[in-house]
């Protein structure tokens, strides 16, 4: 295994990762790391150690999704004449 | 405000002046009968309450819905929104060209770009979303009578249908500039499609401790015979909000949506659609969007742990009671007491007592509440 960590490549997954008709790629991780997740993983219930992977991932990326709306002033304003109308806001 | 479910609220209601011009082009367009439940998923994608949808999935999202319950993007998404049409309508619309989209009254109701045509397995759609193959499943019943081409591609809507309760319609864009207005930060979101009883108030109350305000979000559109009708449930709900709620902590309003029943499917979708309308937190209960006996009563909750990056957090709550010990709402976790203690917040005794035209003890719904659903005729679906 590649011990440079961070690279993308097309080179087919582990033995024991079974990818059935998934579309996926490969990522290099070090090789102690894998083995570390792979002893995690007994005790978490995922499935493989790509499937502890992309959860964290996904964990990570949802943690630095931007916050905040930006609707125009002219929107704002129509909208809260509504919601006054309706009872919503005084 | 929390993030839009892929970061941008989609807008495709078209405004005033391209509403005109579509609608003279329309007159050569090809056309397609659409049904209510249909003209509700076509509002919502178009007012955001579906986003990142800007129209029905073509086939690549929809295989991924099933199969990883995710968009092609990686975007947590779990219930496939399509538009079905028979062999015959489908014949007659081109891949690459606009169809208008009319109801079941003949009023334009969207512009459809239509990208692909293709077919699906009911089996396998039943299957994967309701966890069965049942058709005594109302949700698998409900695939079994889909026409077999699906359509997809980009819509842009004419304008909202009007309702009965538009005075309860509020789009996500709305929601956001109204939790804005009112201060809040953090906002707990209940689904509902039952009148409130004790335990109801119990949990959302619980909930809104923490946060800022509740959004009451009952869902309006078609639902099971003997369910309440949707107006005896915005009425009881309101009668609620008056007399125990303050003012400055609670909102209401409808989401016109079928319900699907497929439990814990059902139960991420309806925390995107709360996350679009800017709920920080949803409320999941026992059973959340399930019927019968198909799912495990806490399966609802359990799923959630495949979805860290869903962007808007779960409140569980196990199943409560009223004790006579405590004198109080508790649930299984706070109360040491046996079941002999217990009463039960049980939908068919309190439905029973209601068609009788009892009033429930007030351990179980609140007098007022009780009051307004027994001036209804007949509040429930026939």
């Amino acid at each position: 295994m590649d011990d440079e960590a961070g690279r993308i490549g097309q080179s087919p997954p582990p033995e024991e990762e079974k990818t059935m008709d998934k579309d996926v790629m490969t990522v290099s991780i070090p090789a102690s790391l894998f083995k570390k997740i792979e002893e995690t993983i007994k005790a978490t219930g995922d499935a493989s150690v790509s499937d502890y992977i992309a959860k964290a991932l996904r964990e990570k990326l949802a943690q630095e999704e931007k916050k905040g709306d930006s609707f125009s002033q002219e929107d704002e304003e129509k909208v809260k004449e509504r919601l006054k109308a309706l009872g919503y806001i005084d | 405000m929390i993030s839009p479910h892929g970061g941008k609220l989609v807008d495709r209601v078209l405004n005033e002046d391209c509403r005109k011009d579509i609608l003279a082009a329309a007159k050569v367009l090809p056309k397609l009968t659409i049904n209510d439940e249909s003209v509700s998923d076509v509002e919502n994608i178009a007012t955001g309450v579906f986003s990142p949808l800007e129209g029905f999935m073509g086939k690549a999202d929809y295989r991924n819905v099933l199969n990883e319950m995710r968009l092609r993007t990686d975007l947590p998404w779990t219930i496939p929104i399509v538009l079905d049409a028979s062999p015959e309508e489908a014949a007659k619309l081109k891949e690459g060209k606009d169809v208008l989209l009319e109801n079941e009254s003949g009023r334009p109701v969207a512009v459809l770009h239509l990208q692909e045509k293709y077919d699906f397995n009911k089996d396998e759609l039943a299957e994967k979303v309701f966890l069965t193959m049942d058709k005594a499943h109302p949700g698998v019943a409900k695939v079994a009578g889909m026409k077999p081409v699906l359509l997809a591609g980009p819509l842009d809507l004419l304008e909202v249908s009007p309702t009965p309760f538009d005075r309860y319609k509020l789009s996500p864009k709305e929601t956001r500039i109204l939790f804005k207005e009112k201060g809040w930060k953090t906002i707990v979101a209940f689904q509902t499609r039952n009148t409130p009883h004790i335990g109801h108030e119990y949990v959302q109350k619980t909930a809104l401790t923490f946060t800022d305000g509740i959004f009451v979000n009952p869902v309006i559109g078609r639902k099971k015979k003997g369910d309440f009708k949707d107006e005896v449930i915005l009425a009881s709900y309101d009668e609620l909000i008056k007399h125990y709620y303050l003012k400055e902590r609670a909102v209401m309003a409808i989401l016109q949506m079928e319900m699907r029943y497929a439990g814990p499917r059902e139960a991420i979708h309806h925390a995107i659609v709360r996350k679009n309308f800017g709920c920080t937190h949803i409320i999941i209960g026992r059973d959340h969007a399930g019927v019968g006996t198909y799912y495990h009563p806490y399966a609802a909750q359990d799923i959630f742990e495949e979805f860290p990056d869903l962007g808007i957090a779960p409140l569980f709550f196990r199943a409560f009671y009223f004790c006579k010990k405590c004198q109080s709402v508790v649930n299984e976790k706070i109360c040491p007491h046996p079941t002999s203690e217990q009463i039960q917040f049980s939908g068919t005794k309190i439905r029973d007592l209601l068609v009788k035209g009892e009033v429930p003890p007030a351990e179980l719904m609140r007098p007022e509440v009780a009051k307004v659903i027994m001036q209804f005729e007949s509040p429930f679906n026939e």
